[in-house]
Parts: structure tokens; C-alpha cells; sequence
């Protein structure tokens, strides 16, 4: 994508979302007050985030990739397990995935 | 109101906006890595400001995938947003047009989480205000921290920044699958459902796109009208503008 068109997306998506919590202060309660934004609010955060993880960690394109990021995420995966705070969960799997990196030449 | 209750307040609202400083740098890095550059990841958090749709929009862009399906994602997790603000409104109450444009701005998890924990109103409007000051001037500053520092990587240090993208939607997610999160057998259906989907599609759908389907079949999956017991009106109080964690 050219820098034009990233502006474009960076833009748009920026002003959507704008729109949306100014929304929330300017319509009537009732209106957002439905069972379908419910829906949409309590399940999208956690479809997306996982379909997220997915597609960073195991794909390229249209392929399936397994390589260090895999073993980044397995690592990030057990400090998470053992409540490590953000910061050390990121380093430890930018560590692993480093470390496949220099083994794999 | 006492002072005790309001310097009680500025802590937590300060303190949150300091924890999520760390996301915002995870945010600047993960801009870097999906091709966008400092300015541009700089825009992003003074004009979007909410963590969990800037992520998502990286995320998505990162993958390859196209502008709609960015954009797309970006806005489907904004909705949360806009459920916050019908909460806030009577806690805020913002008056005239300029105020309410103003105060929309940072209307986030973290923002809406500390006003809807505050004791009363005048606290509810100060914890707003103090957490929106200290998370925006966080997250902005974070944000190009982590995008500078993650240009300025080398050939190893890139694969080592590869995974953590992946690593830091994971940190994202954790929270909703855990035990105590209201709703969690429904969270972890919902989570591999769409990894489930994202994962199937990527064979066949233009790049991206899988992301963006992976949440519309899921909203699609569940039943209409049914209110789950997990759905909750305010969101956890942890970290980055937005996306909270989640």
C-alpha cells in the first residue's frame, strides 16, 4: 500500500471511530441501547484479537507460516500462564523469536 | 468533596494512564512493523486514540490486508465506544456542542472505567478528565517512542519484533479468557471460533479479510436478542486507550 493510501486508511479509520464515541454522547440512549450493539460489543473484541494472533503468528499472504513467531507466542503463552506483567511477556517473546532467527541462520 | 477522595481519585487516574504507557509503545512498534511510518503511527494515536482499534488496524495491514478490511476492523471494535458514552452521559453531562466534541475524544475503556468507579459526579468528571490527560499525553509519547525504536532495529531485532506483534494481541486477548472474567466459557468459544475462521480462511481470502470475517461470523454465530451473562456495561480499568486489554 503507498504512503497515500495509508494516509487514506489511517484517516478514515481515525475519523470513523471518532464518530462513533461521539455517537455514544449525542443520541438518544435508547438507540444504542439494542441487543445487536451488545452482541457486537461483547464478542467482537475477543473474535478479532484471536483472529489477530492467528494471522500474525502463522501466516504470510495466503500461507500458513510456522516459524519463530510461533515459538515467540508459545513462550509469550506460558508468562502469560504465570501472570508475567506486558512489558516481560513481549521482551521474553521477542527473545524466542530472535533466537530462532539466529539458530535458523 | 473531600480532599482525601479526590487525591484518591488523581492517583488512580494518573497511575492508569502511566501502566498504559506501555502499550502505546507496543502500539508504535507494531505500526513500524506493518509498514506505517512515524508520522503516520503518530496520527493514529493523537486523532484515533482508542488502543484496541488502532491495534486492530495495524494488525490487519500488517497481515496484508486491504483498506476496507483495516478500516473495517477499526471501527467494529470503536463500537464499544459508543456504548460508553451512553453511560457517561449522565455522569458528565457535557453541555454545548464544543464540549461534547471535546469530551467524545477520549471517551475509552480506561476513561469510562475510571468515571463509572468514581464515588460521585464531580469525582466521575475529574477522573475522566485527569485519566484522559495523563493516558493521551502517555500514549502519544509512548507511542512514538516505540516507533522510532522499532525503525531503528536491526535484521535479528526485526524477527525478535515479529514476534512480538502476535505476542502482544495475545496479552490483549488473555484477560477475557481468564476464569474470573464475567462470561469467560462464552469469551473462549468466541476466541477460537475466530482463530478458527481466520485460520481456515487464510488459504482463500485476500489477505486481511480473514481477520474482519473471523469477528462478522461470530457476531453472526450468536443467537439475536439473546443477552449473554457475561455481557458487561463497563470495562476493566487496564491498559491501553480503547482496547483496554481486550
Amino acid at each position: 500500500m503507498s504512503g497515500t493510501a495509508l494516509w487514506a486508511v489511517v484517516l478514515a479509520a481515525s475519523l470513523g471511530c471518532y464518530l462513533l464515541k461521539l455517537a455514544g454522547l449525542s443520541v438518544p440512549a435508547a438507540w444504542v441501547d439494542q441487543p445487536w450493539v451488545a452482541r457486537v460489543v461483547d464478542v467482537v473484541p475477543a473474535a478479532l484479537l484471536a483472529a489477530l494472533v492467528v494471522v500474525q503468528a502463522a501466516t504470510a499472504g495466503n500461507d500458513v507460516v510456522l516459524d519463530g513467531r510461533l515459538v515467540g507466542l508459545a513462550v509469550a503463552a506460558v508468562a502469560l500462564a504465570f501472570r508475567a506483567p506486558f512489558i516481560v511477556v513481549l521482551l521474553l517473546a521477542g527473545l524466542a523469536g530472535a533466537g530462532v532467527a539466529v539458530l535458523s541462520g | 468533596m473531600s480532599s482525601l477522595a479526590r487525591s484518591a481519585t488523581l492517583r488512580d487516574a494518573i497511575g492508569l494512564g502511566l501502566a498504559v504507557g506501555l502499550y502505546g509503545a507496543a502500539f508504535g512498534a507494531a505500526a513500524d512493523a506493518a509498514g506505517l511510518d512515524v508520522w503516520q503511527a503518530m496520527a493514529m494515536s493523537v486523532l484515533m486514540f482508542t488502543g484496541a482499534s488502532q491495534f486492530a488496524l495495524v494488525g490487519v495491514l500488517g497481515a496484508g490486508g486491504s483498506a476496507p478490511a483495516a478500516i473495517g476492523s477499526a471501527l467494529l471494535l470503536g463500537t464499544r465506544n459508543t456504548v460508553y458514552g451512553v453511560r457517561l452521559v449522565p455522569l458528565l453531562r457535557p453541555r454545548g456542542a464544543p464540549v461534547r466534541a471535546a469530551t467524545a475524544h477520549w471517551v475509552i475503556d480506561e476513561t469510562t472505567a475510571l468515571a463509572l468507579a468514581a464515588p460521585d459526579r464531580r469525582l466521575a468528571r475529574l477522573a475522566f478528565v485527569a485519566g484522559g490527560a495523563t493516558i493521551y499525553l502517555t500514549w502519544n509519547a509512548t507511542t512514538v517512542a516505540g516507533a522510532l525504536g522499532a525503525a531503528a532495529l536491526g535484521e535479528t531485532a526485526r524477527a525478535g519484533l515479529d514476534a512480538v506483534v502476535p505476542a502482544a494481541f495475545l496479552a490483549l486477548l488473555w484477560p477475557r479468557l481468564r476464569r474470573s472474567f464475567p462470561g469467560a466459557e462464552v469469551q473462549r468459544r468466541v476466541a477460537l471460533g475466530g482463530a478458527v475462521v481466520a485460520l481456515a480462511l487464510t488459504p482463500v481470502a485476500p489477505p486481511g479479510v480473514q481477520v474482519l470475517a473471523a469477528a462478522v461470523a461470530v457476531v453472526l454465530a450468536g443467537r439475536p436478542g439473546r443477552r449473554r451473562p457475561g455481557r458487561r456495561d463497563a470495562p476493566d480499568p487496564e491498559p491501553g486507550p480503547g482496547e483496554g486489554r481486550s
